[in-house]
């Protein structure tokens, strides 16, 4: 599943629990990450979806649904 | 000072990447030994630096290669679990008049000497990012603080390497990183040996100190901005130069 997949790269690099991250939760603002954190969790998600986030998709991401919906519309394409 | 970190070191097998790595095993640190020239150099330094209890592997990459030095990257990390120390040492040079310099060798110095340690850097960026902590050294030169005449790609490649120093400085801050640059003056390395005498000793005239610099002359301070003495010391081109540039 791509949510539990974000999740996972997330709960890594932020060293945070999983609870705290639902479709919902805003990167920036709920969970503490700054840009670097961001650009460090876009890169691995590349690795592990082998797809490329732009950089106006990054700029218009929001949440972690925002991630999922984009992977799920843009992975093995 | 080093005791319990480890240090990747690029372009170790001789000269002043030789001297920081055998300097900071003396002092502790387990030691990654990167090279690209002869083997048994190599073996030879790996050799000393077991001789002082600490681990030491040898990893042969051309830096300049963005997918070489990722995987060595990830080998140091898989054999170390942890790099606390990067050296970005490994550099060559084409000295000739600007009207004499190629593209090949223009192309050649930059490879290794600026894209070679951005490699390095982005590839240890991330763990840098996770561990938050560590310290990067890069070996730049008096010429790119200066320029130097017959050194155009040389200096453009150190004063680049300067430039990178401040920027990663100033990204990994925040994530408890340092990093800092070493400029070396006329040190006595195989590099420089191809000096001739004339030049050689005009050149030793005109520093304050009347001598060329040894490869422990930096090594000493690698080991220093490497321990937690420097921890508060970000951003910073420090000259070892026997005054040279004073």
């Amino acid at each position: 599943m791509v949510f539990e997949k974000i999740r996972t790269v997330i709960v890594e690099q932020l060293s945070i629990s999983e609870d705290k991250i639902t479709l919902e939760t805003s990167l920036l603002t709920d969970i503490g990450a700054d840009s670097l954190d961001i650009f460090q969790i876009i890169s691995n998600l590349e690795d592990e979806f082998g797809i490329e986030f732009s950089s106006d998709v990054v700029t218009n991401m929001k949440t972690v649904g925002d991630a999922v919906e984009y992977i799920n519309a843009n992975a093995n394409k | 000072m080093l005791k319990g970190k480890t240090a990747l070191i690029t372009g170790a097998s001789k000269g002043i990447g030789r001297a920081i790595a055998l300097d900071m095993a003396k002092n502790g640190a387990n030691i990654a030994l990167n090279y690209i020239g002869e083997p048994n150099e190599a073996e030879l330094v790996r050799r000393l630096i077991l001789d002082e209890n600490v681990h030491c592997a040898i990893y042969k990459c051309d830096i300049s290669d963005f997918n070489a030095s990722k995987k060595m990257v990830d080998d140091v990390l898989r054999d170390f679990s942890q790099v606390d120390v990067l050296v970005n040492n490994a550099g060559i040079a084409r000295d000739n008049p600007i009207l004499r310099i190629s593209e090949k060798d223009y192309d050649d110095v930059m490879d290794v000497n600026l894209k070679g340690s951005f490699n390095m850097i982005k590839h240890l960026y991330p763990a840098f990012m996770k561990s938050r902590t560590g310290t990067i050294i890069n070996i730049a030169s008096v010429c790119g603080l200066r320029g130097w005449q017959w050194q155009a790609s040389y200096a453009a490649s150190k004063g680049g390497l300067i430039s990178l120093t401040k920027t990663v400085a100033k990204e990994l801050a925040g994530r408890g990183v340092t990093c800092n640059a070493i400029a070396p003056g006329l040190i006595e390395t195989d590099m420089t040996a191809g000096l001739n005498g004339d030049n050689k000793s005009d050149f030793v005239a005109s520093i304050p100190l009347s001598r060329a610099g040894q490869p422990s002359d930096v090594s000493k301070l690698a080991v220093f901005l490497a321990s937690d003495w420097a921890s508060y010391i970000t951003g910073e081109v420090i000259k070892v130069d026997g005054g040279l540039c004073i």
